[in-house]
């Protein structure tokens, strides 16, 4: 048997043990129902075209811009209609747009003769989308390799206080267990994401938002490279946490540094979303690229070979911290009196052999 | 085909504390070979030193005539010391696990797993979780893990602390049903009279050393003083005024006596004939902690 075995019955064990745990499936359920909500909701509750009472002669340019016509006798009718409440808005003599409190843009666009529009910068995204887009990869990438992570980490610590990892360790190379849980958490990360990505583009074409969908299909595209390396960038540093704790109770003591290598990207790239040069510099290091690269790649910023040295640079951090993460991972894993630091197990790495 | 394993000339320190030197022993095939020695000696340390789960310093560990490979180690059963298993997995699922990890392929695995579960008495509990077992149980669930892939070498810490009596049996059961096949069999304990019953071989070692290693016998003839025992038929108490005899206990007519090495014991049988009935003389052997005692000392 050799390592790619062994770090497959490790990875299927650790998936298999996670599939039956209850937290876990509910979160999922919960990130689904969300997914869900958040997609199907809001166009059903911005309630369709504005409604309009108006007369027989007039009715037709608004029939032709698709709203919700209501004919009337005569305008007192129309304007009954509105103070009741039966429609949005009516259009009366003039022609006048009659509405309770708020103008009926539709309305008004309907009866207006707009001028010719031509768009000098055709991709700009509009504003609400833009400031929510980035949110949500910040949020997906944020949530799923924290909890990904902390559940690499506690499976790390599970196996040191049950002592199982002397057995573990006498039976596959270490960096065997290490590749089974990094290659474990990946796959059920990506296959949650997957699994909401599912039902948010079920519930965008539902909601009728189809358009939003092809503009952000690219910039999918790309999250899920960007995602898979920072995930294991990530995943090498939570293993390495874990195994230098003793005990579960210590798990907050020791990822502090791990919990701001999520934390702080973030942040960033939530808040510096529209200065252009701090996101051209977050696109670039390695902790941000995964949501900030793809983020570019959306708002149309992004030259066509950006994400490529992008990748390319996060590929070699991933590398690094994979490579270092693991000798952390050997020289504290079974130090099983209290708490190993980082200087210890770096240097004491045990040569097994 | 199984043969010797060795142990030559390994050093290990941690820090600056060395916990084993120059520690050399064999665990000869076929032969149950018990490991014993105080809290701290370094049998642990060996232990894992053999399994690969530490390194020596200094030194090497081989198996017949060859350096031991992580492929050789995958073939060896090891029960730790500090017991463990995987607490949200049922029996029947990890020794399944462990079995595969040890290289058997999913259907063998399986059935080495059933066959092990009865034979232990876990198989109406196999698909609990671990967690939910008593703790006898889930010692039972250890014993199957470390056997559960036919194992050519057994390296056991302390097998039978903590074993409630019946576990106890199934383990030396097992043990000796693995030596008689071949196997080099090496348990440590600190229950020196269970190692006196079970053991063929016996290794010593105290502060990081060996102090003695051999057969019981070898070793018993080695550390044995010329020590008898007499039982008169009235006080015993002149026994200590017969030429070159040191007196070890006085027992009303009983009495426990070493004489120096090589004399002639007959003198003293004659004599306590002469004062009147003798109902007992005879040698007597030291026992496993005398031994333990004396060359630990």
């Amino acid at each position: 048997m050799n390592v790619t075995q062994a770090t497959r019955l490790v990875a299927e064990r650790e998936i298999r043990v996670k599939l039956r745990d209850r937290t876990f499936l509910f979160g999922t359920l919960f990130f689904l129902l969300i997914a869900a909500a958040g997609t199907i909701l809001p166009p059903l509750l911005s309630g369709g075209p504005d409604s309009v009472a108006v007369t027989e002669s007039a009715a037709g340019p608004l029939r032709a811009a698709g709203l919700d016509v209501r004919v009337v006798p005569d305008d007192r009718a129309a304007e009954r209609a509105v103070r009741d409440g039966d429609t949005d808005a009516a259009v009366v003599a003039g022609p006048t747009v009659l509405a309770m409190d708020e103008t009926p843009e539709d309305v008004v666009r309907a009866l207006s003769s707009a001028p010719p529009v031509r768009l000098l910068d055709p991709d700009a995204v509009d504003p609400v989308v833009a400031f929510l887009v980035p949110f949500v990869f910040a949020f997906v990438f944020f949530i799923t390799s924290q909890t990904f992570g902390v559940q690499i980490a506690q499976s790390v610590i599970e196996e040191k206080q049950t002592r199982i990892v002397e057995i573990l360790v006498a039976a596959v190379p270490v960096r065997a267990l290490l590749a089974g849980k990094v290659v474990a958490g990946a796959l059920l990360a990506l296959g949650q994401i997957a699994l909401i990505a599912v039902v948010a583009v079920l519930g965008l074409q539902l909601g009728d938002s189809g358009g939003l969908l092809t503009l952000l299909a690219p910039a999918i595209g790309w999250f899920v490279p960007f995602f898979l390396l920072g995930f294991v960038l990530l995943a090498a540093m939570w293993a390495a946490a874990g195994a230098l704790a003793n005990r579960q109770e210590d798990i907050a003591a020791v990822s502090t540094p791990v919990q701001f290598a999520v934390m702080l990207p973030f942040f960033a790239v939530i808040f510096l979303n529209d200065n252009d040069t701090a996101m051209r510099v977050l696109s670039y290091l390695p902790f941000s690229s995964p949501t900030a690269m793809p983020l570019r790649l959306f708002t149309g910023d992004a030259a066509a070979w950006e994400p490529i040295v992008s990748l390319a640079v996060l590929l070699l951090a991933a590398g690094a911290f994979l490579v270092a993460g693991a000798r952390v991972y050997e020289g504290s894993l079974l130090r099983t009196n209290g708490r190993t630091s980082l200087r210890t197990a770096w240097r004491e790495r045990e040569t097994i052999g | 085909m199984t043969s010797t394993l060795r142990l030559d000339g390994v050093d290990r320190s941690f820090g600056d504390r060395q916990v084993l030197r120059n520690v050399s022993f064999e665990v000869a095939a076929g032969r149950m070979t018990g490991f014993v020695g105080a809290n701290g000696a370094g049998k642990t340390t060996s232990m894992r030193i053999i399994l690969g789960v530490l390194a020596p310093d200094a030194g090497e560990v081989t198996w017949g005539g060859a350096k031991l490979t992580r492929q050789d180690r995958r073939r060896f059963g090891y029960m730790p010391e500090e017991r463990g298993l995987y607490p949200k997995m049922t029996t029947r699922e990890q020794v399944t696990y462990l079995g595969r990890l040890h290289g058997l392929d999913a259907p063998a695995a399986r059935r080495a797993t059933d066959a092990l579960l009865e034979r232990v008495g876990l198989a109406e509990r196999g698909d609990d979780l671990l967690e939910t077992l008593s703790l006898g149980n889930q010692q039972r669930a250890q014993i199957a893990a470390a056997l559960v892939h036919d194992p050519e070498v057994l390296v056991l810490d302390e097998p039978f602390s903590g074993l409630d009596p019946l576990a106890v049996d199934t383990v030396v059961a097992v043990l000796r049903e693995r030596a008689a096949a071949g196997a080099p069999v090496l348990f440590s304990s600190h229950q020196l009279d269970v190692v006196e019953r079970l053991c063929d071989d016996l290794v010593i070692i105290a502060d990081g050393g060996i102090r003695a290693a051999g057969s019981r016998r070898q070793l018993r003839d080695t550390y044995t003083v010329p020590r008898y025992e007499l039982i008169v038929a009235t006080d015993a108490g002149w026994v200590r005024d017969e030429p070159g005899v040191t007196l070890v206990e006085l027992d009303g007519a009983r009495a426990v006596f070493d004489l120096p090495a090589g004399a002639d014991e007959q003198p003293v049988l004659h004599a306590a004939l002469a004062r009147g009935p003798v109902r007992a003389f005879r040698p007597v052997s030291p026992s496993l902690t005398e031994i333990f005692r004396e060359v630990t000392q």
